[in-house]
C-alpha cells in the first residue's frame, strides 16, 4: 500500500509542477468572469447562464487533465527508462498500475476541489445560495466519473502506441458515451437484426458515464440525488475500475518494457 | 558619421508608425466591406454564426424547461420546433397542446435507463416566478449571432414585458425591426406592447396597420405569411377601432381575422354583434369606415 501512494505522490507533484491545470483553470476563470460580467437586458439576477458555462468547462477542463495526465504516465516511464529503476525497487507490475491510478485519480480530485469551490464563490456570489451538499454531491460522481475515465486510458497506455493517438481514442470514446450512451437502446431499437442485438449488447457493455453528470440539477436548483442511488452509481463505476485496471494489468505483466 | 543609438532608433520608428496609422486609419474602413457597426461574433464567425444561433435558441427552450428536454432521438423533438409554448401560460391551448408533446419520456426500457433517470430531470415544468428571465441571455445570443430569426425578439419582448422590463422589451423589438423591416410578427409584438403595457393604443394602432399592411405585401408577394399573426393583428385591432366606435372598421377587421382564425365561429358571434350595434345607431353618428 505504501508503494501504492508513493508512486500516487509523484504524479501528484507531476501535476502542480506541469502547467496543464493551471492554465485549464485560468481558461475557466477567464471565460466565467466575463460571461458573469455581461449584463442582458439590465438585469443582475439572471445567474443560471453562467453556472451552465462554468460546469462545462469544468466538466471540459477535468477531462482534459484526466486524460492528458494518464496518457502519459507509463509511455513516459518507458520513454526515460526510469522504468527500470522503478522495477527494480522492488514495485511490481500491478503497484505501478494501481500507483499511477490512484495519482492520477487523486490528481483529479484535488483539480476538481479548486474547480468547484471556484464555482461555489461564483455562483453563490450572484445567487447568494449556498447549496453545499448539493455542490458535494456533484463533485462525488464527477470524481467516480473520472475513476472510470482513468482506469480506461491507463488501459489504452499500455495498448496504444503513442500518447497522443491513446488520448485521441479515449477522448473521442469518452465523448461518445456521454453523449450517446443514454440513447444508445432507443438507436438499437430502430435497427434491424442482428445490428440491433449488437447496439444493445454495446448498450450493457459501455461504462454508463452519463449517470454522473448531474449539471442541470445543479443549474436549475434542483434537489438532491438520493444517496442510495448514489451508493450504486459509486459501486458500478468501482467495478468498472476494478474491470479495467485488472485489464490494464494483464496486458502490462507481460509487456516487453524497451522501445 | 555618428551612429544612432538603440533607443533613438526605436523612437524614430515609433513616430513613424504613428504617423502612418494617422494617415491610414481613415483609408482603412473604406477597405474593408465590413461595417463599423459590426459586432464581435459577426466578425469571429462570419455567416457561419447563424448555425449557432439556432442551437442557443433552443438552449433558451432547454432552460425555460429546466433542462427537460428531448433529444434528437426522441420524437417529441419535431414538437418543440413549434415555439408558441414559450410565450404561453399555464391552462392557454398553446401551453396544454404543448404538454401533451413533450410527454416524451415513457416508461423505462430496461435498468440502466430506469436507474439513470434517477440523474436527470423527467418532469415537464415551464419556469415561472420571475425565473423567466433566465431564458434571455440564450435569447439574446442568438438575435446577436443570427439577427433575421424573428423569434428571438418577440419571445424576449414578452417575457421582458411580463417582467416589468418595457423600456429593454422596446429597444430590443425595435434593434428587431431594424434589422428586419418587414417583419408583420415584431410589429405585432411592438404593438401589443403599446397597447397592453404603455397604454397608448394610438401608437398601438399605427404599429398594428403597418403590420397587416406589411403581412399583405408578403401575401402577395406569394410568401405564405403566418396565418396565426394576421388572426391576432386583425382581432386586436378590431377591438381598438370598436372602443374607437369605427364599428364598419371593425367589422372589416373580424372579417379578414375570420379567415385566418382556428375558431371562426366565434368570430363570426362577434361579427354579428357588431352588425346589430351598427344597424341599431342613428344614420348621421356613424362614422366613416376608413
Amino acid at each position: 500500500m505504501n508503494t501504492v501512494l508513493a508512486l500516487a505522490g509523484v504524479v501528484i507533484k507531476e501535476l502542480y509542477r506541469r502547467k496543464d491545470f493551471y492554465v485549464l483553470f485560468v481558461l475557466t476563470a477567464v471565460i466565467t468572469l466575463v460571461m458573469g460580467s455581461v449584463s442582458f437586458f439590465n438585469d443582475a439576477k439572471i445567474v443560471r447562464y453562467v453556472k451552465e458555462i462554468a460546469l462545462l468547462l469544468i466538466w471540459i477542463s477535468a477531462l482534459v487533465i484526466a486524460i492528458g495526465t494518464t496518457a502519459r504516465q507509463i509511455p513516459a516511464e518507458r520513454e526515460n527508462r526510469t522504468i527500470f529503476p522503478l522495477l527494480a525497487k522492488p514495485v511490481t507490475r500491478g503497484q505501478v498500475i494501481l500507483g499511477k491510478f490512484a495519482g492520477c485519480w487523486l490528481a483529479c480530485g484535488l483539480a476538481l476541489i479548486v474547480f468547484y469551490l471556484f464555482f461555489g464563490v461564483v455562483s453563490g456570489s450572484r445567487e447568494h445560495y449556498w447549496p453545499l451538499l448539493n455542490f458535494c454531491q456533484a463533485l462525488w460522481l464527477q470524481w467516480v466519473m473520472l475513476g472510470i475515465v482513468v482506469a480506461l486510458v491507463l488501459l489504452g497506455s499500455v495498448v496504444f502506441a503513442a500518447p497522443s493517438s491513446n488520448g485521441t481514442i479515449s477522448f473521442i470514446v469518452i465523448l461518445g458515451i456521454l453523449l450517446l450512451g443514454r440513447h444508445l437502446n432507443q438507436v438499437a431499437l430502430q435497427q434491424p437484426e442482428p445490428l440491433r442485438s449488437v447496439v444493445y449488447a454495446l448498450y450493457f457493455l459501455i461504462p454508463h458515464l452519463e449517470w454522473y453528470d448531474v449539471r442541470d440539477l445543479i443549474v436549475y436548483d434542483r434537489g438532491l440525488v438520493r444517496w442510495v442511488d448514489c451508493g450504486l452509481a459509486t459501486l458500478y463505476a468501482a467495478l468498472y475500475v476494478a474491470l479495467l485496471l485488472f485489464g490494464a494489468w494483464l496486458v502490462f505483466r507481460r509487456k516487453p518494457l524497451n522501445l | 558619421m555618428k551612429r544612432l543609438g538603440p533607443y533613438l532608433i526605436l523612437l524614430l520608428l515609433l513616430a513613424a508608425c504613428f504617423s502612418l496609422a494617422t494617415v491610414l486609419e481613415p483609408r482603412a474602413s473604406g477597405w474593408s466591406q465590413r461595417a463599423q457597426a459590426d459586432n464581435i461574433l459577426k466578425v469571429l464567425f462570419g455567416d457561419g454564426r447563424r448555425l449557432f444561433a439556432n442551437h442557443f435558441f433552443v438552449q433558451a427552450d432547454v432552460s425555460f424547461h429546466s433542462g427537460y428536454y428531448p433529444s434528437i432521438f426522441d420524437q417529441a423533438r419535431a414538437a418543440t420546433k413549434d415555439t408558441r409554448h414559450l410565450t404561453a401560460k399555464e391552462g392557454e391551448p398553446a401551453a396544454e397542446e404543448h404538454e401533451k408533446q413533450m410527454n416524451f419520456l415513457g416508461p423505462p426500457r430496461d435498468w440502466i435507463e430506469r436507474f439513470g433517470r434517477h440523474f436527470f430531470i423527467t418532469e415537464h415544468t415551464h419556469l415561472q416566478g420571475n425565473n423567466e428571465r433566465e431564458i434571455l441571455p440564450w435569447l439574446k445570443l442568438s438575435s446577436e449571432l443570427d439577427p433575421q430569426m424573428i423569434e428571438t425578439y418577440t419571445v424576449a419582448a414578452y417575457w421582458l414585458c411580463d417582467l416589468g422590463k418595457v423600456k429593454e422589451a422596446e429597444e430590443f423589438l425595435r434593434q428587431g425591426l431594424l434589422n428586419n423591416p418587414d417583419s408583420y410578427e415584431i410589429l405585432f409584438a411592438l404593438g401589443r406592447l403599446y397597447y397592453q403595457d404603455k397604454h397608448d393604443p394610438a401608437r398601438a394602432r399605427n404599429v398594428w396597420q403597418l403590420g397587416l399592411r406589411k403581412w399583405s405585401e408578403q401575401e402577395a408577394a406569394g410568401k405564405k405569411p403566418d396565418l396565426l399573426v394576421l388572426d391576432q393583428i386583425a382581432v386586436n385591432l378590431s377591438r381598438l377601432e370598436e372602443k374607437e366606435g369605427n364599428l364598419a372598421r371593425a367589422i372589416a377587421l373580424l372579417e379578414l381575422s375570420k379567415k385566418a382564425s382556428p375558431s371562426p365561429e366565434a368570430l363570426q358571434q362577434q361579427i354579428d354583434e357588431l352588425k346589430q350595434k351598427l344597424a341599431a345607431r342613428p344614420p348621421a353618428a356613424a362614422p366613416q369606415a376608413r
